[in-house]
């Protein structure tokens, strides 16, 4: 039995603010967008599967930007398809989160100077809250990626104005 | 099994000295036709009997850059005239032989008749190197840039002068 059903066993009640309500409940629910672009993606799909099991963080593969509350780019973003990423994020409702994965779409990676047809860096078109290195990077790196996110989520606030 | 200097042979029989171009085996194994008559010797090679070469292996173009080099006052570097090669790899696979073909184009306007109805799978190769090099096949059924984007403006990005444009739709190109 977990804690909070043995407190909820106990005396029937949890007290906690709107925030740390909402924050606990978008953090352990980060919905992903199904979409790969490259060798990360196979990386992010062996992450999904059971071994490493992303589903314990409540990251589930949608198949809809609708129904998506992260992306994870996932490789080499090319000019071509950075316009449909663009799109792609802004069909997400809000709030909305971007993980950068590998090199690739950190910076360019590999082929930052004679990529004549890569985007340098996913962040030019859309913004990224966490960037994971690695080329590819690993399961536990996509793993350390997204509780960083669960971080920045958990400190998230209604009113304060977040000072970067 | 034939080897090159066999083909060589048969098409300089049946063919006039016209449609091949001067060929020195000992010096590359690959043999060089005139561009005009480039599909007419491919249906050849393919429909004859003791040859059939019924598989397109490969098929790309290179900038020679033999030119007359211009240096710019800002560096940047540019070609007077000099020549595009387009490169054809065939594979017969009843017989396991190879041939490799040549043309060779002139740069500021290289035009050549497409292959894709001799071979089929010529189609994409060709939209390859007219999305990377600039050649222009002729009577190819659809020829459109096939990586980079269709509204690319910058030019053909294999081409030794080529040079990255500073924006795209926005999104800042160079490093």
């Amino acid at each position: 039995m977990g804690l909070l059903d043995l407190q909820l066993d106990k005396e029937n009640v949890v007290v906690t603010n709107l925030e740390g309500l909402l924050n606990w409940a978008r953090l352990n629910s980060a919905w992903q967008m199904g979409f790969g672009l490259a060798c990360c993606a196979i990386e992010m799909m062996a992450t999904s599967a059971s071994h490493y099991d992303f589903d314990r963080f409540g990251v589930i593969p949608r198949n809809s930007p609708r129904q998506a509350d992260i992306i994870i780019v996932s490789g080499t973003v090319t000019l071509k398809m950075a316009i449909r990423i663009k799109r792609l994020y802004e069909q997400m409702p809000d709030p909305k989160y971007v993980i950068s994965m590998g090199s690739c779409s950190n910076c360019g990676g590999p082929y930052w100077e004679h990529g004549y047809h890569v985007l340098k860096g996913v962040d030019r078109v859309v913004p990224v809250d966490v960037y994971v290195p690695g080329c590819p990077p690993r399961p536990e790196a996509l793993l350390e990626g997204l509780i960083k996110l669960q971080e920045k989520i958990r400190n998230e606030s209604l009113v304060k104005k977040e000072i970067a | 099994m034939r080897s090159t200097q066999d083909i060589l042979t048969i098409l300089s029989n049946s063919f006039s000295p016209s449609v091949l171009a001067k060929t020195e085996l000992s010096k590359s194994s690959t043999i060089e036709l005139l561009p005009a008559t480039l599909n007419k010797v491919c249906f050849f090679l393919r429909d004859t009997d003791t040859l059939e070469y019924d598989n397109l292996i490969l098929l790309t173009a290179v900038d020679e850059a033999d030119g007359e080099k211009v240096t710019a006052e800002d560096g940047s570097i540019s070609f007077n005239n000099g020549t595009i090669s387009v490169y054809y790899q065939l594979e017969s696979l009843k017989y396991k032989h190879k041939v490799n073909l040549k043309v060779v184009l002139d740069r500021n306007n290289p035009k050549i008749s497409t292959v894709s109805d001799v071979w089929a799978s010529a189609n994409w190769h060709e939209r390859e190197a007219f999305d990377l090099i600039g050649v222009t096949f002729e009577n190819h059924p659809d020829l459109r840039r096939i990586l980079m984007p269709y509204d690319w403006e910058a030019g053909h990005p294999l081409r030794k002068d080529y040079k990255d444009p500073e924006f795209y739709q926005g999104m800042k190109v160079p490093y």
